[in-house]
Formats: structure tokens, C-alpha cells, sequence
């Protein structure tokens, strides 16, 4: 090659259909930018006045009242701790089933794929709060709603997880089952199943770890837990027993967090 | 049972390789049992569940037909997507210089350990409940909506940059510091270009997820289309309850279709 031709070919890392993509991408961000910093109404006098606010309300606060914590709220996070692992092991019942049968290779229908990943979507965009407000109205205040709430909306996140997990299956197993005449629902057994072991227990450990945070909220519309520990202290200005209450979920969480990923080290 | 034992035996049989572990078996039966147990207190009974059947078709049926005439729908889609941009913009502005400063394998151990505790902060607690906080602190409106997202979008935002920070390849940092170049030189040359396009889909997703809790937040008088359907709901107006539900999983259907398309464009 002579030295010509070399400073001919130049090298441009994206086509020019990439480049007009990644620009209109960057486009549509700074417009919608634009036009929120725009419209958006913002009452000036309460942005000014929100530092001064927050260290009213953090003074409040303080001394936090630790008394408060054996008689009420203790009882409220053993609730929510009840509420979340049932949560997790209903959306799981429900999920994974969803889940098999949105994964292409797992049912070769495609129709019934539409449907099963319109399930996944649909339950994952209505929010664990909206599913409360339902599941409150059918069963009453309590935690048997909030249980069902943050399950129904778990069922999303766990089927798309578990439907990946099994498009990405191996099929050589899957079809030495074919081959030996198994059923399809000893393939799922004794082929996919196996496969998915490792998604299984990831997916589950880590929906109980959102699940958690998320029913810490649901109290608010009355579906039990902590959160109606919070909403109580809230609705009577205790900001001391707010704190209290504020303090023990960051601890829980975190204490959650850890478990979690100690026992996803040694069992995964 | 150990393979030692096994020279011992003409017949090789299945247990031999997976023999039950008590340990195991013992830790099934205990979670098993707590879940009985959780299940227990839940109080769940037959009649309950009869009974809440018969209340929830009646309430779906009230769903029927959906309204979507009313004027508060627009301006509150908007809102929400208002709070969700720009609590995606602030959030992620202040994420990035606290990931770098998370990251372990370019900050000394107590700085990183700063940083991380302030990521995990603002992780473990949900949007909402920052909501309500912000509500309380200044006051009704997408303001508070902004600063409860923006809460949630520095704890995701950060977990996952600082993660991919520490993910990255060391020669290039090394190369670059061997030029004798700045610390901002070896972010710019060394860790940006490393990180960009994961950056780019932790934005997409964390826009994405916002735009979500963003019509959550205004159930708490935060801003946004959740302030609407809430108080529908509180006057027993379910045609109008279904509208806005349907309008919002249309928003989040949306969000989540564009997402997929601006990873595709920056993979």
C-alpha cells in the first residue's frame, strides 16, 4: 500500500444513519430539557425558602425519639418484613409462569407471547401504590392488600427477567428431551428448569430487596406496614418519631442489601 | 458423601453425587415454615376472599367506560413529564461527580466510603416517602416531586456509574497517567470514554424510571398526573380512575419503548 492511499481511507467510527441517531437523540433530550425548565410551575418563594425549611423540619427532628420504637414500631416492620417475603413469593408464583410463556423458545406461539409479554408490561406499569389503592378497596386496610399489591407489581420485573433467562437457555438439552419424546411440560421441568436455577434465586433475592423498600410506602394508603407507622407520625406532626421510623428503614435496607449480596456470593 | 467412599462400592448410584444436604434441607423446612407462618398473619380467610372477589368486580366494573373527557388529564401527563426530565437532569448531574467519587479504584478507601454511603442513602428510602418529606419541607407541587426524584436518581444513577467506574480497564487510566496528565485529564481520557455508552442507558433507564414514579408522586401532593387520580379516586369517580390509569400506562409504554431505542443507537 503506498503512502497515498493511506491518507485516502479514513476511518470514521459511525455511519452517518448512527450519527444522525445518537444527534437527534441528543436533540429531543435538550428540547424536552428546554421546554420542561420552560413551562414547569415552581412557585419562586417556596424555592428560596426550601433551605431554610429543611433545616427547620432536621431540627424538629432531633432529639429522635427512640421510645417509640418497641411499642409501635417494631410490631409495624415485622408487618412489612411478613408482607414483603409473601409479596415475593406470590409475584413469584405468578411471574414465572407469565415468564415461561413470553420466552419464544419456551412456547412457540406466538400470540400467546403478544399476550404473556403485555401481562409483563401492563402489571409493571401500573405502580405498587395503584395496585394498593385496588387491592385495598377488594380486601380492606391491612396488609393482606399490600402483600398482593407489591406482588402484582412485581410480576412484571420477575417474568421479563425469567423469560431472558430462558431465551437465553441452552437448547442441546432441550432437545436430547425432544428426542427421548418428553412432553413440554417435562422439557420446562427437566430442561428449562434447570437452566434458569441460577436466574431463579437472583431474581428472587433481589425482588425481596425492592419489595421491601416499596412496602414501606404502601401504609400510606392504608395497606400496612411501616408505612403506616410513617404516615401516623407525619399526620401528627411527631417528626421525632418520623426520624425514628426514617432511621430504622435506612438501617433495614441496609441490612437487607448485605444479606443479600453475602448470600448471592456463596449460593450463585 | 465423599468420593473416597465411593472405591468401596461396585455401584456408583445417583445419591452418591447428589447427596441431600441436611443443612440445606434444614434451611427449606425453616423458610418454608416462616412462610406458613407470614402467611398466617396476614389473615387471610375464605370468607374474606369471597367477599373481596365480589368488591372487585364491582369496582372494575365501575372502570367501565373509561373517561378520558375531563380537562385534568393533559396538563397532568405533562407535569409528570416535566418533573421526570428534570429530575432526571439535576439528579444525574449531581451523580456523576459523586460516582467518581464512590469509585474504589480511583479514590482513597475513606472518600469512597463517603460517597457510598451517601448513594446508599438516597437508594434505601422510596420515592414516595422522600416525596412526603419534600411536600412537607417546601410545600405543595412538581418542586417537591423534583427534589423526591432527584433523591432517587442520585442513588440509582450513582450505584450503577460508580459500578461501572470500577469495572473499567486499568491500562488505559495508566497510559494516560503516564503522560503526566492531570486527574481531570485522566477522567476526561481515561474513564469517560470507558464508561459512556453504559452511562448513556443508565440515563435512559433512570428516565424512564422517573417518568414511572413521577405520576406516583403526586398521591402525596408532589406535582403530576398521581395528584389527579388520587383525589379521583377520593370522590369515587372510577370512569375517570380508569382513564388516567390507561393514560399512564400508555406514557410508561412509551417511555419504555424509546428507552430500548436509545440503548439500540448507543450500543
Amino acid at each position: 500500500m503506498t503512502s497515498a492511499t493511506v491518507e485516502m481511507q479514513q476511518w470514521i467510527r459511525f455511519t452517518p444513519l448512527q450519527r444522525l441517531a445518537r444527534f437527534a437523540v441528543f436533540i429531543v433530550m435538550a428540547v424536552a430539557i428546554g421546554w420542561a425548565l420552560k413551562t414547569i410551575e415552581i412557585i419562586p418563594e417556596f424555592l428560596y425558602d426550601a433551605p431554610e425549611q429543611v433545616v427547620d423540619m432536621g431540627q424538629r427532628m432531633w432529639p429522635v425519639d427512640w421510645a417509640h420504637f418497641w411499642p409501635v414500631v417494631w410490631p409495624a416492620l415485622v408487618e412489612t418484613m411478613h408482607m414483603s417475603a409473601m409479596a415475593t413469593i406470590l409475584g413469584l408464583l405468578m411471574g414465572i409462569p407469565v415468564g415461561f410463556l413470553a420466552a419464544r423458545n419456551a412456547t412457540p406461539f406466538p400470540w400467546v407471547n403478544l399476550i404473556a409479554k403485555f401481562i409483563l408490561v401492563a402489571t409493571r406499569s401500573i405502580s405498587t401504590l395503584i395496585w394498593a389503592l385496588f387491592f385495598v378497596a377488594m380486601f380492606g386496610p391491612g396488609p393482606l392488600a399490600g402483600a398482593l399489591a407489591i406482588a402484582f407489581h412485581s410480576i412484571g420485573f420477575i417474568g421479563k427477567m425469567f423469560s431472558e433467562g430462558v431465551e437465553e437457555a441452552n437448547r442441546g438439552s432441550i432437545e436430547a428431551l425432544q428426542a427421548a419424546g418428553a412432553t413440554r411440560m417435562q422439557q420446562i421441568i427437566m430442561g428449562y428448569w434447570p437452566q434458569v436455577l441460577p436466574t431463579f434465586w437472583s431474581v428472587a433475592l433481589f425482588r425481596w430487596d425492592i419489595n421491601v423498600r416499596e412496602s414501606a410506602v404502601l401504609g400510606l394508603v392504608g395497606a400496612g406496614g411501616i408505612g403506616m407507622a410513617l404516615n401516623a407520625a407525619i399526620d401528627l406532626i411527631q417528626w421525632q418519631r418520623v426520624a425514628l421510623i426514617l432511621f430504622t428503614i435506612f438501617i433495614v435496607v441496609i441490612l437487607i442489601e448485605t444479606v443479600v449480596t453475602q448470600i448471592r456470593k456463596r449460593v450463585i | 458423601m465423599s468420593v473416597a467412599s465411593l472405591g468401596d462400592k461396585s455401584v456408583v448410584t445417583r445419591a452418591d453425587f447428589f447427596a441431600p444436604s441436611l443443612g440445606k434441607r434444614l434451611a427449606y423446612v425453616a423458610v418454608f415454615a416462616y412462610l406458613v407462618y407470614a402467611a398466617a398473619t396476614l389473615g387471610l380467610s375464605l370468607d374474606r376472599i369471597e367477599k373481596g372477589v365480589g368488591y372487585g368486580v364491582r369496582f372494575l366494573a365501575g372502570f367501565f367506560p373509561p373517561n378520558f373527557t375531563e380537562t385534568d388529564i393533559i396538563p397532568g401527563l405533562l407535569e409528570s413529564l416535566q418533573i421526570a426530565f428534570l429530575s432526571s437532569l439535576i439528579g444525574t448531574a449531581l451523580a456523576i461527580p459523586i460516582a467518581v467519587l464512590a469509585a474504589r479504584n480511583l479514590m482513597p478507601p475513606w472518600v469512597s466510603w463517603l460517597a457510598r454511603l451517601l448513594i446508599i442513602f438516597c437508594r434505601s428510602f422510596h420515592p414516595v416517602i422522600v416525596a412526603i418529606i419534600a411536600v412537607k419541607a417546601v410545600g405543595f407541587g412538581a418542586l417537591a416531586g423534583i427534589i423526591a426524584l432527584t433523591f432517587a436518581s442520585i442513588g440509582f444513577v450513582g450505584k450503577l456509574l460508580s459500578e461501572a467506574i470500577e469495572e473499567i480497564s486499568k491500562k488505559q487510566i495508566e497510559a494516560v497517567r503516564a503522560t503526566g496528565a492531570s486527574f481531570m485529564n485522566v477522567i476526561a481520557y481515561g474513564v469517560v470514554p470507558q464508561v459512556m455508552n453504559r452511562f448513556i442507558g443508565f440515563i435512559a433507564y433512570e428516565t424512564d424510571s422517573n417518568l414511572r414514579n413521577s405520576t406516583m408522586v403526586g398521591v402525596v401532593g408532589a406535582g403530576g398526573i398521581g395528584g389527579t387520580l388520587f383525589s379521583a379516586f377520593q370522590r369515587f369517580d372510577y370512569n375517570f380512575v380508569a382513564g388516567i390509569i390507561l393514560c399512564i400506562i400508555g406514557l410508561v409504554m412509551i417511555g419504555e419503548v424509546l428507552q430500548i431505542y436509545v440503548k439500540r443507537v448507543f450500543r
